[in-house]
């Protein structure tokens, strides 16, 4: 055994969230200590598209996401060029005539939470945005404030802002186990007046109660197209894709990166931990994609690749104190929408470890409450 | 050359060049006097760097493909080929 | 858009027994050696013929010697031969068989086959040197490999500068078409070179011969531990300086061809999850890897040349084919080339100097322009490619990885499909197997 200095806080995990959740409480004037088993945005950060979006699943989605976004663009001037960040917005995708019904609610709820959204295109205009689409289809709502990143960067520059005050980042350093107010890493204990379990699907190894499984998603890269597409394209149907914990669901959801390459989403899968490629629901996860865009087929594809969203069984993170064990706050669970949503837990963690009231009520997140567990079952 | 000294017309960014029938893109490029092929992501000119379909420094577009191996694809009569492009493609939708 | 329309899909009672990737001499050998058993062979090439990259045809000119014997023979094996066809994916089915993705021009290809082998042979190892980007510095393989493809290099002043067997005949196949070969330089200095270098690893003899003729009499000067340290030019190469550590000299040309010998092709035997050691996939005495029901012969094993690719390709196409008691004899043979094979790797060990030959500003990763001063040192490959895309890009790190495990000693990432790019209608084709439910019209 070492002995060791105590900090004021030890983050496990250099994901996004962790990262972010670093640079809050540094910023704060804690002493920061940052223990990642791999190394920065390695994991599930590494994996994702990189969307900022406001999502309305729920009330308190809607609020946490919407935080976010506006904390990303109000960081937008200093993010530096490798986090690729492009203020494109999102086009949510209206098939038919009944969808562009839910895109006018859409715009309502939207509005409601004081995010712009003025424009709900038809036909014709959608078109002109987007060349790339089929024909035919109804109509999108544009939300402008929404954008794209590029992640393992984004997780990067959050912890190099949390190290630029101080924070010490230890890579390559697998925390084994938590008590009150410490860690151990091997044969080494650490201690901490607070420990943030940022651990992404690895949380549950630590907190064994927390309610997180892995829901498994496929992508697919292209070569570059610049100009193939300018926003980031979402179908209606997504929502329900995300929202129903089924065993399976594709959805048309395709990005434009800062490189002129199209990044193409995406599928949802319980399959536990199975980090094969599941070669049929790529196929479909295509397949939808090029039933909206048909220019897709001729693009040529450079790379497939799978990850696991951590996710909970309502779809909201899990933020805030895990009272069975001194100290210990989780910050993890972030399923679809982590990369959008770590500033959002980044800031409502540092309020709640600094004694601050939250922007708004947090106990929807709190890691402790009570879930639908029936809905699970796949 | 090939041995049965057939020609076809191809096209290099617009300009039609006769070449031997049964040879790669590649080739008939170098022999028309084309050595950049492609522009990379900062600018630069790109030429073939293995010759046999790994470096894809000698994509182009052909046919309106873009990002094609010029040294796996072989000449055809009418081909087109341009190089440095990497433009938008459209198949559907208004003009 | 319609010519892209066509998949071929072989029917289920086609399903093939052995399915041969690679049609180089192991490929062919292993082909052929497995449909004379009498079983139902397919054999897949991406080049425009089969061959490989030794039996590379000019196209029209007719193949000669052991490789006529072989295109003979694995015509009258009755395997079916398709060429033009790209690998890009391999998956095992539930039963234990395989389903294999390939793109061809004329649309996708899904194949079944109870039985993989793995021929997919080599590519060249190229090494950043500042102005390795201009056009015009290509590899030495890559030389031979256009001039096949029909390019000429007649009336090109040319500077060979590399390593490994190759560069001889090479050099004399340039000069029989007409390039004025200024200088041919090999970085290793051990005194077994000039023993391979000039034939002793089994050229075909015409090649050995014109490669002693061009040497020998046209004066091209053979200069061992030299290597070069850069070239310039304005949008293409025009000088390049040599050193042999001592003296540094400058010399003009118009084509470069600079590669550091052979890296095995792996990425499907990866994908396929079978083990390698030393970065070679790993076969036990059969050709059978780490994986069941996936054989492995040729230079991804270890390279090794044709006539180990051709012992090695009889031994997995009768081993695969179940007939390991035929293989038996061709055994002590291929033990004894895997010998040799080690003895010119030995013979042609990269010098620790050509660590140093990029800057901090020389590009490594081509497909994404990342120099070398933008990747540390301590990181993974993975850390590379995720803080700076090397390896991202087109080629997805053949060329960028395996300079990196040299200057680094990096592994390489993980491979997932497609194995190299594909138009985006082959990832949707879809197998025979899942046919019925599309009927369905969802
Ligand atoms: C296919 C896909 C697409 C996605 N697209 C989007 C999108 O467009 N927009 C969006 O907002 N979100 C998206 N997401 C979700 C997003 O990726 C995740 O919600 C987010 O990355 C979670 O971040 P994290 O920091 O919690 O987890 P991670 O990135 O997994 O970070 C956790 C870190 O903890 C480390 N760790 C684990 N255990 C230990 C231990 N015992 N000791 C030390 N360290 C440990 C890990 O190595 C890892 O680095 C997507 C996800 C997937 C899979
Ligand atoms: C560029 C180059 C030039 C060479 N020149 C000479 C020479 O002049 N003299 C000499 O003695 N040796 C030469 N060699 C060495 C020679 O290649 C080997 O000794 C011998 O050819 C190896 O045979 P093989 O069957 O193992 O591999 P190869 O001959 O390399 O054959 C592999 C085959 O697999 C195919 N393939 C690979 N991946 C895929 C895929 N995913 N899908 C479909 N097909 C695929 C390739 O198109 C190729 O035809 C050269 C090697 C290289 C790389
Ligand atoms: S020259 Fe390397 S892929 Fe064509």
């Amino acid at each position: 055994m070492t002995r060791t200095q105590r900090w004021d806080a030890i983050v496990i995990g250099a994901g996004i969230v962790g990262a972010a959740c670093a640079r809050a409480l540094a910023m704060d004037g804690l002493a920061v200590l940052v223990l990642e088993s791999g190394f920065t945005g390695g994991s599930t950060t590494a994996a994702a598209m990189g969307h900022l979006v406001a999502m309305d699943d729920s009330p308190a989605q809607l609020a946490l996401t919407a935080l976010s976004l506006a904390l990303w663009r109000d960081l937008a001037v200093e993010l530096p060029a490798a986090v690729e960040y492009d203020a494109c917005g999102t086009l949510w995708i209206a098939e038919d005539d009944a969808q562009m019904e839910m895109v006018r609610l859409k715009q309502q709820t939207y509005r409601d939470a004081g995010i712009a959204c003025e424009q709900v295109l038809g036909a014709a205009a959608l078109s002109a945005l987007e060349p790339n689409l089929r024909s035919g289809l109804a109509g999108a709502l544009l939300v402008p404030g929404d954008g794209v990143i590029y992640p393992p960067s984004a997780a990067v520059w959050l912890l190099a802002q949390a190290m630029a005050r101080g924070c010490v980042v230890r890579e390559r350093c697998r925390v084994d186990e938590i008590a009150d107010q410490s860690v151990r890493c091997g044969d080494e204990w650490l201690h901490a007046h607070v420990i943030v379990n940022a651990a992404g699907g690895g949380a549950v190894a630590l907190t064994p109660s927390l309610p997180i499984v892995p829901r498994k998603g496929h992508l697919a890269i292209t070569d570059r197209y610049p100009g193939f597409v300018r926003h980031q394209l979402v179908e209606l149907g997504y929502l329900a894709s995300a929202h129903e914990m089924s065993s399976e669901s594709v959805a048309f959801n395709v990005q434009p990166r800062a490189t002129g390459q199209v990044l193409i989403g995406s599928s949802r899968e319980l399959v536990g931990w199975d980090a094969s490629t599941n070669r049929r629901v790529l196929r479909e996860m295509l397949d939808r994609a090029q039933r909206f865009m048909p220019a897709l087929r001729d693009t040529s594809i450079v790379r497939t690749w799978r990850g696991f969203r951590p996710a909970t069984v309502d779809k909201l993170p899990l933020i805030g104190r895990w009272e069975p064990t001194a100290g210990v706050w989780i910050a993890a669970g972030h399923e679809g929408l982590g990369i959008t949503t770590s500033l959002g837990t980044a800031r409502l963690i540092a309020d709640m470890v600094m004694g601050r009231t939250p922007a708004f009520d947090v106990s929807a997140f709190a890691p402790n409450r009570a879930l639908p567990a029936a809905e699970v079952a796949a | 050359m090939s041995a049965t000294g057939a020609l076809v017309t191809m096209a290099i960014d617009g300009r039609e060049v006769r070449v031997s029938a049964g040879i790669s893109v590649a080739a008939a490029m170098l022999d028309a006097g084309v050595i950049a092929f492609r522009r990379s992501v900062n600018g630069s000119d790109r030429g073939p760097l293995c010759g046999m379909g790994v470096c894809y420094e000698c994509r182009v577009t052909i046919d309106d493909v873009a990002h094609r191996r010029a040294c796996l694809v072989m000449v055809a009569d009418g081909l087109r080929v341009s190089t440095h492009a990497c433009r938008p493609e459209r198949s559907e939708g208004p003009a | 858009m319609e010519r892209r329309e066509q998949v071929l899909r072989f029917a289920q009672d086609d399903r093939f027994d052995i399915l041969v990737i690679g049609g180089g001499p192991a490929g062919i050998a292993a082909a052929a050696r497995a449909a004379e058993c009498g079983l139902n062979v397919l054999l897949l090439d991406e080049g425009a013929d089969v061959g490989g990259q030794i039996w590379r045809r000019r196209t029209g000119s007719l193949a000669r010697g052991a490789a006529r014997a072989w295109f003979t023979r694995l015509e009258a094996s009755g395997a079916t031969v398709i060429r033009g066809a790209s690998v890009v994916d391999a998956a095992r089915r539930a039963d234990g068989g395989f389903t294999v993705t390939a793109e061809r021009a004329a649309g996708a290809l899904l194949v079944d086959a109870g039985v993989i082998v793995l021929a997919t042979g080599a590519r060249e190892r190229f090494l950043p040197f500042p102005g390795w980007t201009l056009p015009g510095v290509i590899g030495v393989g890559a030389a031979q490999a256009l001039l096949k493809g029909g390019a000429s290099f007649r009336g090109k002043r040319v500077v060979i500068a590399g390593s490994g067997p190759l560069l001889l005949p090479v050099a004399s196949a340039l000069a029989a078409d007409g390039a004025s070969v200024r200088l041919v330089a090999e970085q290793a200095r051990s005194r077994d070179v000039g023993r391979f270098a000039l034939g002793l690893w089994r050229h075909p003899a015409t090649l050995v011969q014109a490669a002693r003729y061009r040497a020998g009499f046209v004066g091209t000067p053979y200069t061992l531990g030299t290597w070069v340290t850069a070239a310039r030019g304005n949008g293409r190469v025009e000088e390049v300086d040599v050193t042999n550590g001592r003296t540094t000299r400058t010399i003009a040309c118009d084509l470069l061809s600079a590669a550091f010998g052979l890296v095995p092709n792996t990425e499907l035997a990866r994908l396929l999850g079978c083990d390698r050691t030393d970065g070679m996939v790993w076969v036990n005495h059969d050709q059978q890897t780490s994986q069941a029901g996936v054989y492995c012969a040729g230079e991804p094993t270890g390279i090794g040349g044709v006539e180990l690719s051709l012992a090695e390709g009889e031994i997995a196409g009768l081993c695969s084919a179940g007939h390991p008691g035929d293989a038996r004899a061709l055994l002590p043979r291929r033990d004894r080339l895997r010998r040799d094979a080690a003895t010119m790797d030995r013979a042609f060990t990269l010098r620790p100097e050509l660590r140093t030959l990029a800057h901090a500003d020389t590009i490594v990763c081509r497909c994404e322009d990342v120099t070398l001063g933008a990747i540390k040192a301590d990181w993974r490959m993975r850390q590379a490619k995720l803080y700076t895309r090397a390896g991202m890009g087109a080629c997805q790190g053949r060329i960028c990885s395996s300079a990196l495990e040299f200057l680094h000693g990096w592994e390489a990432d993980t491979t997932r499909l497609p194995v190299e790019p594909t138009l985006y209608s082959t990832l949707t084709a879809e197998p025979a197997t899942s046919a019925p439910s599309a009927n369905h019209g969802a």
